[in-house]
C-alpha cells in the first residue's frame, strides 16, 4: 500500500442532529486499509450523512473521526456523488479538475488525464462537451476525476443510483480497478446486488445507528439483526428467506 | 421633428468629425469602466457568494443597495476627492476623462457585483460539496464557479455597460462636458438639447440606442452558441 498511515479509520460516537433531529445517533466504526466496505441502508437511513462526514464536508455535532497516526489526510481522499457535478467544458478539463490543487506540471496533468480516460473508456470523447454525456459516461468522468488524484481513500455516494444494469456494471468494473490500485473504498448504496457483488464488508445503518458491520457473505446469510433481516427480505423476497 | 430626423441622419452617414468624436471618447470612458468593473466587481462578487464570515448578510444587502446608486452622488464624491482642495488634488484629474473613467467604475462595481454575487451563489449551492470534495481553495472555487458561469455572467457586464453609457450625472460633474475633450453621448444630448439643437441629440441618441441592441443581441447570440456547445 502506498501509505497506510491513515488508517484504520474510527469513528468515535459520531453524532449529526441538525435543528434537533437526530441523523446519526452515535456511530461507532472502525475501518482498515483495504477492501471495498459497503454501508447500506434504506432511504434516510444516515448513508449519504455518514459518508459526507467522513470525506469532512459535515462537521459531526458530536464524537469524533481519528485518522491512523498522520491525522486528517486531505488530498488523499477523493468523492464521488450521485449526481456529479460537470462544468462547462471538456471531458478532459473536467476528468483534471482534482489535479489543479496537486500543483502538478502541465505534461503530468495531461497524461494522468489521458491515462484515466482510456481506462474509464472516454478517452475517444476526450474533447467533447463534458455536459453533452450520457447519464453512465458522466459517473465514468466523475470516477475518472477522482482515480486521476490517486486516493488512498475513495467514497463513493450512490454512484449508480441512476444508472441503467449496464452502465451500472461499467462502473463497477471501474471501481474494482480502483481498488486493486490500492485505493480503500466506502461506498453507499441500497441496491443489495450490487453489495453482494461488490464488498468485502457490510455497514447496515438504520435510523441514524449501525446495525451490522460484518463480512458480505454472512450479511446475507445469517443477519444478526432484525432490521437487517427484514432490509434483506423487503428488498428480495424471491432471493433470501431465514428459518427464524 | 422631420427635418431633425434628416438632419441626424446626415450627421450619421457623413461621418461628422465632432459627432465621432463624440462617440469615440463615449466608447472608451464606458469600455474602460466595464473592464475596471469586470476586473473588481465579478471577483468580488464570487468572492461574496462563496465565502463564510459574520457580517454577509449586511455586506450583501448594502451591496444590493449600492446598485442604485445616484449617478449626481457619486459625481459629488468623485469632484471633491479630485477637487484642488480634495485628497486627491494633486493628481490634476478633475475635468479629464479619466476622472469620468473613475465615476462611472465606481458606479458599476456594485451592480456587476451584486448580479455575480447572485449568479455564483446559486451555482455554488449546486457545486460547494463537490468543490470541497476536490480539495478546492477558496480562490480556486471563485475563479472555478466564475469560469463555469462565464456566459450567464455577460447579463452582469451587460447591465454595467448599460449604465456607464447612459449615465449623465456624474460624468457631466466630474468631466465638466468640455468641447472636444470631456464630451460623451449623453452629456452632448443633455446639452444640444438644451440649447435645441435636436439634430445631433437624436443622431446620438440613435447611436447609443443602437449599440445597447447591439450588444445585447451579440451576448444572446453568444449565450445560445455556448449553451449549445457546453450544454
Amino acid at each position: 500500500m502506498a501509505d497506510a498511515t491513515m488508517f484504520p479509520i474510527v469513528l468515535d460516537d459520531l453524532r449529526y442532529t441538525p435543528g434537533g433531529r437526530s441523523v446519526l445517533a452515535g456511530v461507532n466504526l472502525q475501518f482498515g486499509d483495504d477492501g471495498i466496505s459497503v454501508i447500506l441502508g434504506p432511504n434516510g437511513a444516515g448513508k449519504s450523512v455518514l459518508l459526507r462526514s467522513i470525506a469532512g464536508l459535515l462537521k459531526p455535532s458530536h464524537g469524533r473521526i481519528v485518522w491512523g497516526s498522520n491525522g486528517y489526510p486531505g488530498t488523499q481522499i477523493a468523492m464521488v456523488f450521485q449526481q456529479p457535478m460537470l462544468l462547462r467544458g471538456s471531458v478532459a478539463f473536467n476528468a483534471g479538475l482534482g489535479l489543479k490543487p496537486l500543483g502538478l506540471s502541465r505534461e503530468r496533468m495531461q497524461a494522468r488525464i489521458a491515462e484515466v480516460l482510456e481506462r474509464v473508456g472516454l478517452a475517444h470523447r476526450m474533447h467533447d462537451s463534458a455536459r453533452h454525456l450520457s447519464g453512465g459516461e458522466r459517473q465514468r468522468l466523475a470516477l475518472a476525476r477522482a482515480w486521476a488524484v490517486k486516493p488512498r481513500l475513495l467514497l463513493l455516494d450512490e454512484p449508480t443510483a441512476a444508472l441503467d444494469p449496464s452502465a451500472t456494471e461499467e462502473v463497477e468494473r471501474i471501481v474494482r480497478e480502483i481498488r486493486t490500485e490500492g485505493a480503500r473504498i466506502l461506498m453507499t448504496t441500497h441496491n443489495l446486488g450490487q453489495a453482494m457483488r461488490i464488498s468485502d464488508d457490510i455497514v447496515f445503518i438504520d435510523a441514524g445507528l449501525i446495525r451490522e458491520h460484518t463480512p458480505t457473505t454472512r450479511f446475507f446469510t445469517r443477519p444478526q439483526s432484525k432490521e437487517a433481516r427484514l432490509f434483506i427480505q423487503g428488498e428480495l423476497p424471491w432471493r433470501i428467506t431465514f428459518d427464524d | 421633428m422631420l427635418s431633425a430626423l434628416g438632419e441626424a441622419l446626415s450627421l450619421l452617414t457623413q461621418f461628422d468629425a465632432e459627432f465621432m468624436r463624440i462617440v469615440w471618447l463615449s466608447f472608451k470612458v464606458s469600455g474602460a469602466a466595464v473592464v475596471l468593473g469586470t476586473l473588481i466587481g465579478l471577483p468580488f462578487g464570487a468572492w461574496l457568494a462563496v465565502a463564510d464570515f459574520r457580517g454577509r448578510g449586511a455586506v450583501t444587502v448594502l451591496l444590493n443597495g449600492l446598485m442604485g446608486l445616484p449617478s449626481v452622488v457619486v459625481g459629488v464624491l468623485v469632484y471633491l476627492a479630485l477637487s484642488r482642495s480634495g485628497p486627491l488634488g494633486t493628481w490634476g484629474m478633475l475635468f479629464t476623462p479619466t476622472a469620468m473613467v473613475i465615476a462611472q467604475t465606481i458606479l458599476v462595481i456594485p451592480l456587476m457585483a451584486a448580479l455575480t454575487r447572485q449568479i455564483i451563489e446559486d451555482a455554488w449551492r449546486e457545486y460547494a460539496n463537490e468543490l470541497r470534495s476536490l480539495h478546492f481553495s477558496l480562490w480556486h472555487s471563485v475563479t472555478t464557479l466564475l469560469y463555469d458561469c462565464r456566459f450567464s455572467l455577460l447579463v452582469s457586464v451587460l447591465a454595467g455597460l448599460g449604465r456607464a453609457m447612459s449615465e449623465v450625472g456624474a460624468v457631466m460633474i466630474v468631466g465638466g462636458n468640455i468641447y472636444g475633450y470631456t464630451r460623451v453621448m449623453t452629456t452632448a444630448i443633455a446639452l444640444e438639447t438644451a440649447k435645441g439643437d435636436l439634430p445631433l441629440s437624436v443622431a446620438l441618441g440613435s447611436v447609443l440606442l443602437s449599440v445597447v441592441l447591439l450588444l445585447n443581441a451579440m451576448a444572446y447570440l453568444l449565450r445560445r452558441w455556448a449553451m449549445r456547445r457546453y450544454g
